[in-house]
Protein backbone atom coordinates (compact mmCIF):
# COMPACT_ATOMS: atom_id res chain seq x y z
CA UNK A 1 0.00 0.00 0.00
CA UNK A 2 1.48 3.33 -1.11
CA UNK A 3 0.06 7.07 0.26
CA UNK A 4 1.74 9.93 -2.33
CA UNK A 5 3.29 12.43 -0.22
CA UNK A 6 0.80 14.77 -2.36
CA UNK A 7 -2.54 13.03 -0.83
CA UNK A 8 -5.25 15.32 -0.40
CA UNK A 9 -6.13 14.72 3.35
CA UNK A 10 -4.75 15.78 6.42
CA UNK A 11 -5.74 14.76 10.19
CA UNK A 12 -7.88 16.12 12.28
CA UNK A 13 -5.00 18.35 14.04
CA UNK A 14 -5.42 20.59 11.32
CA UNK A 15 -9.29 21.06 11.90
CA UNK A 16 -8.44 22.45 15.28
CA UNK A 17 -8.67 25.80 14.67
CA UNK A 18 -11.99 25.24 13.34
CA UNK A 19 -13.73 23.25 16.17
CA UNK A 20 -13.04 25.97 18.04
CA UNK A 21 -15.09 28.13 16.53
CA UNK A 22 -17.52 25.89 16.77
CA UNK A 23 -17.33 24.16 19.92
CA UNK A 24 -15.59 27.05 21.80
CA UNK A 25 -12.85 24.30 22.86
CA UNK A 26 -9.88 22.47 21.72
CA UNK A 27 -11.12 18.92 21.23
CA UNK A 28 -8.65 17.49 18.75
CA UNK A 29 -7.22 15.03 21.95
CA UNK A 30 -11.11 14.08 22.84
CA UNK A 31 -11.74 10.36 21.78
CA UNK A 32 -15.13 9.85 18.95
CA UNK A 33 -16.41 6.73 18.59
CA UNK A 34 -17.43 5.67 15.33
CA UNK A 35 -20.98 4.85 14.47
CA UNK A 36 -20.17 2.79 11.83
CA UNK A 37 -17.00 0.77 12.74
CA UNK A 38 -17.43 0.94 16.25
CA UNK A 39 -13.54 2.25 16.21
CA UNK A 40 -13.02 4.84 19.04
CA UNK A 41 -9.99 6.98 17.68
CA UNK A 42 -9.13 11.08 19.10
CA UNK A 43 -10.89 13.70 16.91
CA UNK A 44 -6.98 14.50 15.90
CA UNK A 45 -6.06 11.03 14.78
CA UNK A 46 -9.21 11.22 11.71
CA UNK A 47 -8.41 12.18 8.46
CA UNK A 48 -9.29 15.75 6.99
CA UNK A 49 -10.44 16.31 3.67
CA UNK A 50 -10.62 20.49 2.92
CA UNK A 51 -12.76 21.76 0.12
CA UNK A 52 -14.93 24.62 0.35
CA UNK A 53 -15.90 23.02 3.33
CA UNK A 54 -14.69 19.95 5.10
CA UNK A 55 -15.11 16.30 5.95
CA UNK A 56 -13.42 14.50 8.87
CA UNK A 57 -13.74 10.81 8.24
CA UNK A 58 -13.01 7.87 10.59
CA UNK A 59 -9.66 6.57 10.45
CA UNK A 60 -10.59 3.31 10.67
CA UNK A 61 -13.76 2.66 8.27
CA UNK A 62 -13.77 6.14 6.69
CA UNK A 63 -16.92 6.92 7.52
CA UNK A 64 -18.12 10.66 8.25
CA UNK A 65 -17.39 11.96 11.76
CA UNK A 66 -18.19 15.73 10.81
CA UNK A 67 -19.10 17.71 7.75
CA UNK A 68 -19.09 21.61 7.22
CA UNK A 69 -20.98 23.10 4.61
CA UNK A 70 -20.13 26.82 3.65
CA UNK A 71 -23.25 28.49 2.32
CA UNK A 72 -24.39 31.90 1.46
CA UNK A 73 -25.99 31.90 4.77
CA UNK A 74 -23.25 30.67 7.24
CA UNK A 75 -22.13 27.28 8.02
CA UNK A 76 -24.27 23.93 7.97
CA UNK A 77 -22.46 21.70 10.54
CA UNK A 78 -23.48 17.66 11.05
CA UNK A 79 -21.46 15.73 13.64
CA UNK A 80 -21.97 11.94 13.31
CA UNK A 81 -21.08 9.21 15.38
CA UNK A 82 -20.64 9.57 19.39
CA UNK A 83 -18.37 12.47 20.38
CA UNK A 84 -17.15 12.65 23.83
CA UNK A 85 -16.28 15.88 24.74
CA UNK A 86 -15.43 17.64 28.03
CA UNK A 87 -16.24 21.64 27.55
CA UNK A 88 -14.74 23.40 30.60
CA UNK A 89 -16.70 26.28 31.56
CA UNK A 90 -15.38 29.38 31.81
CA UNK B 1 -9.38 10.36 28.37
CA UNK B 2 -7.87 13.73 27.46
CA UNK B 3 -10.02 17.08 28.66
CA UNK B 4 -10.71 19.82 25.90
CA UNK B 5 -8.02 22.47 26.71
CA UNK B 6 -9.69 26.16 27.48
CA UNK B 7 -9.26 28.58 25.50
CA UNK B 8 -11.75 31.21 25.45
CA UNK B 9 -13.07 32.58 22.70
CA UNK B 10 -10.38 31.81 20.29
CA UNK B 11 -9.85 35.32 18.69
CA UNK B 12 -7.77 36.15 15.97
CA UNK B 13 -4.89 38.56 16.91
CA UNK B 14 -2.42 40.70 15.45
CA UNK B 15 1.14 39.32 15.68
CA UNK B 16 4.21 41.37 14.53
CA UNK B 17 7.26 39.98 13.30
CA UNK B 18 10.56 40.43 15.92
CA UNK B 19 13.08 38.37 14.04
CA UNK B 20 13.71 36.42 10.22
CA UNK B 21 16.12 33.92 10.29
CA UNK B 22 16.91 32.22 7.10
CA UNK B 23 17.24 28.05 8.11
CA UNK B 24 17.58 27.07 4.65
CA UNK B 25 17.29 27.81 1.03
CA UNK B 26 13.86 26.36 1.65
CA UNK B 27 12.74 27.53 4.92
CA UNK B 28 12.82 30.46 7.12
CA UNK B 29 11.83 30.86 11.06
CA UNK B 30 9.64 33.66 11.85
CA UNK B 31 10.02 35.14 15.56
CA UNK B 32 6.62 37.01 16.33
CA UNK B 33 5.69 39.13 19.29
CA UNK B 34 2.16 37.90 20.09
CA UNK B 35 0.22 40.51 22.99
CA UNK B 36 -1.17 38.47 25.21
CA UNK B 37 0.08 34.90 24.55
CA UNK B 38 -1.50 32.59 27.10
CA UNK B 39 1.68 30.16 26.41
CA UNK B 40 1.66 26.93 24.49
CA UNK B 41 2.52 22.94 24.60
CA UNK B 42 5.42 21.51 22.59
CA UNK B 43 3.42 20.23 19.20
CA UNK B 44 1.04 22.55 19.05
CA UNK B 45 0.17 25.18 15.97
CA UNK B 46 -1.18 28.27 15.26
CA UNK B 47 -3.24 29.83 12.39
CA UNK B 48 -2.43 32.45 10.22
CA UNK B 49 -4.47 34.35 7.82
CA UNK B 50 -3.25 36.88 5.09
CA UNK B 51 -5.83 39.44 3.61
CA UNK B 52 -5.18 40.51 0.37
CA UNK B 53 -6.24 43.98 -0.90
CA UNK B 54 -9.39 42.81 -2.14
CA UNK B 55 -10.58 40.95 0.59
CA UNK B 56 -9.88 37.54 -0.20
CA UNK B 57 -8.15 35.77 2.75
CA UNK B 58 -5.74 32.83 2.96
CA UNK B 59 -5.29 30.57 5.78
CA UNK B 60 -2.73 27.91 7.04
CA UNK B 61 -1.77 25.79 10.12
CA UNK B 62 1.96 26.35 11.32
CA UNK B 63 3.54 24.36 13.74
CA UNK B 64 4.95 26.19 16.45
CA UNK B 65 8.93 25.71 16.16
CA UNK B 66 9.46 27.37 20.05
CA UNK B 67 9.44 25.65 23.67
CA UNK B 68 6.69 27.23 25.78
CA UNK B 69 9.71 27.84 27.69
CA UNK B 70 11.29 30.49 24.82
CA UNK B 71 11.38 34.12 24.40
CA UNK B 72 8.47 34.90 22.08
CA UNK B 73 6.81 32.52 19.19
CA UNK B 74 8.91 31.15 16.79
CA UNK B 75 7.13 29.30 13.50
CA UNK B 76 9.58 27.74 11.03
CA UNK B 77 7.95 27.55 7.52
CA UNK B 78 8.79 25.95 4.52
CA UNK B 79 8.74 27.50 0.84
CA UNK B 80 6.54 24.96 -1.31
CA UNK B 81 6.56 27.16 -4.82
CA UNK B 82 3.06 26.68 -5.93
CA UNK B 83 1.34 27.73 -2.54
CA UNK B 84 -0.18 30.46 -2.03
CA UNK B 85 0.81 31.43 1.65
CA UNK B 86 4.27 30.41 2.22
CA UNK B 87 6.15 32.21 -0.56
CA UNK B 88 5.07 35.10 0.78
CA UNK B 89 5.95 34.10 4.72
CA UNK B 90 9.24 33.12 3.57
CA UNK B 91 10.06 35.81 0.85
CA UNK B 92 8.41 38.59 1.31
CA UNK B 93 7.71 38.88 5.04
CA UNK B 94 10.41 41.36 7.67
CA UNK B 95 10.59 42.58 11.02
CA UNK B 96 7.88 45.30 11.86
CA UNK B 97 5.29 43.19 10.01
CA UNK B 98 1.92 42.62 11.27
CA UNK B 99 0.50 38.82 10.40
CA UNK B 100 -2.72 37.75 12.24
CA UNK B 101 -3.04 34.71 14.01
CA UNK B 102 -4.79 32.33 16.57
CA UNK B 103 -3.85 29.65 18.83
CA UNK B 104 -1.77 27.76 20.17
CA UNK B 105 -4.38 24.99 18.95
CA UNK B 106 -4.02 21.26 19.54
CA UNK B 107 -4.41 18.79 22.22
CA UNK B 108 -3.36 15.38 20.61
CA UNK B 109 -0.07 16.26 19.08
CA UNK B 110 1.78 17.21 22.37
CA UNK B 111 4.33 16.22 24.63
CA UNK B 112 5.26 17.97 28.02
CA UNK B 113 8.27 16.67 29.77
CA UNK B 114 6.21 15.31 32.94
CA UNK B 115 4.74 12.95 30.54
CA UNK B 116 8.21 11.62 30.34
CA UNK B 117 9.22 8.96 27.82
CA UNK B 118 11.87 7.36 26.31
CA UNK B 119 10.85 9.85 22.99
CA UNK B 120 10.84 8.34 19.92
CA UNK B 121 10.43 11.42 17.37
CA UNK B 122 10.35 10.57 13.58
CA UNK B 123 10.22 13.47 10.96
CA UNK B 124 10.16 14.08 7.62
CA UNK B 125 11.22 17.82 5.88
CA UNK B 126 9.80 20.17 7.44
CA UNK B 127 7.91 17.61 9.53
CA UNK B 128 10.51 18.16 12.16
CA UNK B 129 9.43 21.95 13.16
CA UNK B 130 6.55 20.30 16.34
CA UNK B 131 9.52 18.05 17.22
CA UNK B 132 12.04 20.41 17.68
CA UNK B 133 9.46 22.31 20.06
CA UNK B 134 9.66 18.93 21.84
CA UNK B 135 13.54 18.59 22.16
CA UNK B 136 13.84 22.68 23.13
CA UNK B 137 11.01 21.60 25.97
CA UNK B 138 13.27 18.49 26.80
CA UNK B 139 16.48 20.52 26.92
CA UNK B 140 15.29 23.83 28.28
CA UNK B 141 12.93 22.28 31.21
CA UNK B 142 15.80 20.30 32.28
CA UNK B 143 13.86 17.11 31.71
CA UNK B 144 17.34 15.82 30.04
CA UNK B 145 16.86 12.90 32.00
CA UNK B 146 14.23 11.64 29.26
CA UNK B 147 15.52 9.58 26.55
CA UNK B 148 15.45 10.98 23.04
CA UNK B 149 15.40 9.42 20.47
CA UNK B 150 15.36 11.34 16.73
CA UNK B 151 14.94 9.84 13.19
CA UNK B 152 14.80 12.59 10.39
CA UNK B 153 14.31 12.01 6.79
CA UNK B 154 15.72 14.78 4.83
CA UNK B 155 16.60 15.04 0.80
CA UNK B 156 19.87 16.24 1.61
CA UNK B 157 22.45 17.40 4.02
CA UNK B 158 21.76 20.90 3.40
CA UNK B 159 17.73 20.38 3.81
CA UNK B 160 17.84 19.61 7.33
CA UNK B 161 16.71 22.15 10.03
CA UNK B 162 18.62 23.53 13.32
CA UNK B 163 21.42 21.23 11.73
CA UNK B 164 23.98 23.15 14.65
CA UNK B 165 20.90 22.65 17.30
CA UNK B 166 20.73 19.17 16.73
CA UNK B 167 24.52 18.39 16.70
CA UNK B 168 24.36 20.63 20.22
CA UNK B 169 21.57 18.69 21.64
CA UNK B 170 23.09 15.49 20.97
CA UNK B 171 26.66 16.80 22.25
CA UNK B 172 25.46 18.38 25.19
CA UNK B 173 22.11 16.93 26.05
CA UNK B 174 21.99 13.10 25.01
CA UNK B 175 19.61 13.56 21.73
CA UNK B 176 20.48 10.14 19.82
CA UNK B 177 20.09 11.78 16.59
CA UNK B 178 20.08 9.71 13.25
CA UNK B 179 19.01 10.94 9.59
CA UNK B 180 18.63 9.33 6.68
CA UNK B 181 19.09 11.70 3.49
CA UNK B 182 16.93 10.24 0.13
CA UNK B 183 18.43 12.16 -2.31
CA UNK B 184 22.22 12.94 -2.00
CA UNK B 185 24.69 12.58 0.90
CA UNK B 186 27.76 14.61 1.69
CA UNK B 187 31.03 12.86 0.94
CA UNK B 188 31.85 10.24 3.25
CA UNK B 189 28.27 10.35 4.89
CA UNK B 190 27.59 7.51 7.89
CA UNK B 191 23.89 8.05 8.50
CA UNK B 192 21.27 6.34 6.21
CA UNK B 193 20.61 7.05 2.73
CA UNK B 194 17.27 5.84 1.79
CA UNK B 195 13.45 6.19 2.73
CA UNK B 196 12.51 5.70 6.35
CA UNK B 197 11.35 1.91 6.88
CA UNK B 198 11.15 -0.36 9.76
CA UNK B 199 14.71 -1.86 9.30
CA UNK B 200 16.25 1.84 9.79
CA UNK B 201 13.12 2.49 13.07
CA UNK B 202 14.64 -0.88 14.82
CA UNK B 203 18.09 0.18 14.74
CA UNK B 204 17.39 4.05 15.75
CA UNK B 205 15.31 2.60 18.50
CA UNK B 206 13.79 2.31 20.97
CA UNK B 207 12.12 -1.12 21.20
CA UNK B 208 8.50 -1.50 21.72
CA UNK B 209 9.49 -2.99 25.17
CA UNK B 210 10.68 0.32 26.47
CA UNK B 211 7.23 1.69 25.24
CA UNK B 212 8.16 4.78 24.16
CA UNK B 213 6.27 7.53 22.87
CA UNK B 214 6.19 7.92 19.70
CA UNK B 215 5.57 11.21 17.60
CA UNK B 216 5.76 10.86 13.79
CA UNK B 217 5.37 14.33 11.22
CA UNK B 218 5.85 14.76 8.06
CA UNK B 219 3.97 14.74 4.41
CA UNK B 220 1.27 12.09 4.45
CA UNK B 221 2.93 9.67 2.31
CA UNK B 222 5.82 9.79 4.94
CA UNK B 223 3.78 9.42 7.88
CA UNK B 224 1.59 6.61 6.81
CA UNK B 225 4.40 4.47 5.91
CA UNK B 226 6.42 4.92 9.02
CA UNK B 227 3.62 4.40 11.15
CA UNK B 228 2.75 1.34 9.31
CA UNK B 229 6.58 0.17 9.66
CA UNK B 230 6.18 1.38 13.49
CA UNK B 231 3.01 -0.78 14.02
CA UNK B 232 4.45 -3.67 12.26
CA UNK B 233 7.38 -3.88 14.26
CA UNK B 234 5.16 -4.32 17.26
CA UNK B 235 4.38 -0.65 19.07
CA UNK B 236 0.87 -0.16 20.05
CA UNK B 237 -1.21 1.92 17.45
CA UNK B 238 -2.19 4.03 20.29
CA UNK B 239 1.65 4.53 21.43
CA UNK B 240 1.82 6.46 18.11
CA UNK B 241 1.00 10.05 17.54
CA UNK B 242 1.33 11.75 14.05
CA UNK B 243 0.61 15.21 11.91
CA UNK B 244 0.68 15.07 8.58
CA UNK B 245 0.78 18.32 6.51
CA UNK B 246 -0.62 18.61 2.97
CA UNK B 247 0.83 19.81 -0.48
CA UNK B 248 -0.88 23.38 0.19
CA UNK B 249 1.13 26.03 1.16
Amino acid sequence: MSVPDTARWLDGNAAGGLLVELLGADVTGAPRTCGSCGQTHAVASHRLYQGAGLVLRCPGCDAAALVVTVTDSGRVVRMLGAWTLRLPTG
Amino acid sequence: MERAAVLGRLTWTVATVAERVEETAQAVTIALDVPGWPGHVAGQHVDLRLTAEDGYQAQRSYSIASAPEDDGLALTIERLEDGEVSPFLTQEVRPGDELELRGPIGGHFVWRSTDGGPLMLVGGGSGLVPLMAMLRHRAHSGAVDVPAHLLLSARTWDDVLYRDELAEQAAVHGLEAHYALTRAQPPGWEGFARRVDGDMLRAVGPPPEAAPRVFVCGPTGFVERAADALVALGHRPAAIRAERFGATG
